[in-house]
């Protein structure tokens, strides 16, 4: 799924078996230099809230910059495992919050996190104009081209891309817009998320999406900044 | 919202009216007149004759380098930059597009009109450039801005009486490339911002250069014409139709010398090709095709064929949310016409090959440097990104640029790259700062230099840094204003990381992110670089006896 291969996964010799699980760990050693200057909660919080910030802001272009929202997505799914797994440890001496407060923090942000996400990138596939389904089909054929299901021996010539496959996403988007698509997305959000329903149906539901994320995000922040002094780095000289 | 140019924009010396510059995109019916040629720019204030080194050694076509203090130094083949060799040649303005005159400014526009250059408070953002390109030759100079305009400089000519005045270039050709459009039915509008330039090797008289926004590449030719039929029989002098029944007598016409006119006009218009964003076009070394690059495909054209291109490389995913990765830069080998790599915005760079399939998305060779576990943060891929890659001349390596390094691999060494660079190191502590003012994400360009043994890149401040790949020296040159004197040798300038500051040295704290050098190139042969500060064009030159 997307977000797990958000990590740059480190090379090594024999890595075929390993890649999907491998999840970084160098944050919690806490004599390592890039966490030396704050606990890791506060740091990846606030940079947390950044890149919500910034993922938001960039989708809401009418034409977002592909490569900044998918860098920015990535980072976003490094911190979110970073507070995951710090969550998921025994409370550090040197963090200052209540260990109780941040694991509900930490756990109800994965939950509105999986939602706003995976709105974010529904939102993101619309504005593409491929309106292709953001839960998975159950009746998938076999993984081709990305180009609307052209067969492969039209493959060679692209001529115009959007144009291609629409009608055949609107049609599976018909046939499966009453699946109920819980299952799929808590397998996409491992540590705090069983059972939360978090992907909004296609049709009907999708109105209501974007006022659904934002009302949470605001949430979010309004915990964050309510509880945490945000440190924010001195800003670059000008 | 870009203005197109009024069209009387008068950008040449005083005595001409409010001439057109150049042949603009709509005007190619018969009666547009071509611009006359434009004016030399007024010549740069001299100081003082340039002094002269006492090295003996004269290498025809490259000065010999001198170090400040004028002992000899070895020659530029054995050392590509030594301190202190680079001069000033001139500083260009594009001219404003828009005419931002207003009643107080009277007396500056008439200075301003007298002379091709405008001061850097009129400009606009549209005047930013946002590619420079060197042709084959180095004779021309093409730059693009935001505004689609795309301004051609030619080298002046040498002479005898006016030596010093070497490797300055004038205004050549100035066109509308790309106008502003609304994509409709995504109810989008595209930029008609210039990303890249590419020029074709010349093969006639006219010049032939690639021209792409973001989702439009677009064919130009550009030719002189320098003598005009006169003595048509059906035709008046001012061109109208005569009356037939008028025509007493037959004559040939003749071709008649007159004033040199630069004109260019669009000879094929490449579109809808493109879903995503365009980063990179690249034209093959069998000059009958090219490909162009957006974030998740690369097509393949062939120059006399504008409805259909050939999809070489797809790395769309099925599900887009899905999406990891994106291709950041692509080019062709120069010498192999079936070879090209692109890179992606996990710091990796794939070299494919033509011949093994019509469709690329399995590489050949994959080129990937193992992360170091000690320089890891939540940035790590960010900076991984790499945002330009570039062949050597001679084929067998390749440059790429990242974040805060440039890096050189040999094609046949896919596992790490044979050197790395480290272009601003200082700024490794203030990823954070930079993520949230997005300067991360700049994309910086590098360059080789044309016998491939230095490689130069941008960096903030108006820096930009060479470093020499043999002697293992760098070096951090400013292209701005104030430090510059046309002739005047170049200072070799450095950041101070932490601790006591000395006199010349500028601290991180201090460095201007907004004054960003992003665009550079190198002459083919010898060594006169332009950088691209903002809507400045610099002309640096080593400097010669």
């Amino acid at each position: 799924m997307m977000l797990s291969k958000g990590l740059k996964r480190k090379r090594e010799e024999d890595e075929e078996g390993k890649e999907a699980l491998a999840v970084d760990t160098w944050w919690l050693d806490p004599g390592h230099p890039a966490m030396a200057q704050a606990p890791p909660a506060m740091a990846s919080s606030s940079l947390f809230d950044l890149s919500v910030l910034k993922l938001h802001h960039s989708l809401r272009q009418s034409e977002p910059d592909l490569q900044h929202l998918v860098l920015v997505v990535n980072t976003l799914w490094r911190i979110q495992t970073c507070m995951a797994l710090t969550a998921a440890l025994p409370p550090m001496p040197s963090l200052p919050t209540a260990p109780g407060i941040a694991d509900n923090l930490l756990a109800s942000s994965d939950a509105s996190l999986s939602a706003s996400m995976a709105s974010l990138l529904e939102d993101l596939s619309h504005i593409e104009g491929l309106s292709q389904a953001p839960q998975p089909l159950v009746d998938e054929g076999p993984p081709g081209r990305p180009t609307g299901g052209a067969p492969p021996s039209l493959g060679a010539l692209d001529l115009l891309g959007p144009a291609t496959g629409c009608l055949l996403d609107d049609g599976l988007e018909g046939l499966f817009e009453d699946t109920d698509t819980s299952v799929y997305d808590s397998e996409l959000w491992a540590p705090a998320s069983e059972g939360h329903k978090s992907s909004p149906e296609d049709g009907p539901g999708k109105e209501e999406a974007p006022e659904l994320d934002e009302a949470e995000l605001d949430y979010l922040m309004d915990v964050l900044v309510g509880i945490q002094a945000l440190e924010r780095p001195p800003g670059p000289g000008r | 919202m870009h203005q197109p140019p009024p069209a009387s924009s008068c950008s040449s010396s005083g005595s001409c009216e409010c001439a057109r510059v150049g042949v603009r995109l709509s005007a190619l019916a018969p009666a547009a007149a071509p611009c006359p040629a434009p004016r030399r720019l007024p010549r740069p204030r001299q100081l003082e004759p340039p002094s002269r080194g006492t090295s003996t050694l004269i290498r025809a076509g490259l000065g010999p380098w001198c170090s400040p203090t004028g002992s000899p130094a070895p020659l530029s083949c054995e050392t590509g930059c030594g301190e202190g060799s680079w001069i000033l040649v001139c500083r260009l303005l594009v001219p404003t597009q828009v005419s931002l005159l207003s009643m107080e400014e009277d007396i500056d526009t008439r200075k301003i009109n007298n002379s091709f250059l405008r001061d850097h408070s009129y400009a606009t953002e549209a005047d930013i450039i946002s590619t420079v390109e060197f042709n084959h030759t180095g004779e021309l100079l093409a730059t693009g801005d935001k505004g689609g305009r795309v301004v051609i400089f030619q080298r002046e000519q040498e002479s005898k009486n006016q030596v010093h005045r070497r490797g300055e270039y004038n205004v050549y050709s100035t066109f509308q490339s790309h106008e502003p459009e609304f994509d409709y039915l995504k109810s989008l509008e595209i930029e008609e911002k210039i990303n890249k330039i590419r020029w074709l090797p010349q093969q006639n008289a006219a010049y032939f250069l690639l021209s792409t926004n973001d989702k439009t590449v677009k064919l130009w030719k550009v030719s002189e014409r320098d003598k005009r039929p006169e003595g048509y029989n059906l035709k008046d002098e001012e061109g109208r139709l005569r009356d037939p029944a008028t025509i007493t007598t037959l004559r040939v016409p003749v071709l008649r010398p007159m004033d040199l006119m630069v004109e260019a006009t669009p000879r094929r218009v490449f579109a809808n090709a493109h879903t995503y964003h365009i980063n990179s076009i690249s034209v093959n070394s069998d000059y009958e095709t090219y490909m162009s690059a957006d974030d998740l495909r690369i097509n393949l054209w062939n120059f006399e064929i504008t409805n259909q291109s050939f999809n070489i490389v797809d790395i769309k995913p099925a599900n887009m949310e899905e999406l990891t990765e994106v291709i950041t830069a692509a080019e062709f080998h120069p010498h192999h016409c079936n070879t090209f790599v692109y890179s992606s915005s996990k710091g990796t760079i794939r070299l494919c090959d033509m011949r093994a399939s019509a469709l690329c998305d399995r590489h050949t060779k994959f080129f990937e440097e193992p992360e170091d576990p000690s320089n890891r943060s939540f940035f790590s891929e960010i900076i991984s990104s790499i945002s330009d890659v570039k062949f050597s001349h001679s084929g067998r390596y390749i440059m790429t640029r990242d974040y805060l390094t440039v890096k050189v691999w040999d094609l046949n060494m896919e596992n790490r790259p044979i050197e790395t660079y480290q272009v601003h190191d200082y700024l490794r502590s203030k990823l954070c700062s930079l993520y949230e003012n997005d300067c991360i994400f700049d994309k910086f360009e590098c360059v080789w230099n044309g016998s491939d043994s230095v490689i130069m890149t941008g960096s903030y401040n108006n820096f930009f840094r060479m470093f020499d790949r043999n002697t293992k020296r760098d070096v951090t040159l400013e292209a701005s204003r104030e430090n510059s004197k046309p002739r005047a040798i170049l200072k070799p300038r450095k950041v101070c990381v932490g601790g006591k500051r000395r006199k010349d040295e500028i601290s991180v704290d201090s460095l201007d992110f907004s004054k960003k050098i992003l665009h550079t190139a190198w002459h083919p042969s010898e060594n006169i670089i332009a950088v691209a500060a903002t809507n400045n064009l610099y002309i640096f030159q080593d400097k010669v006896n």
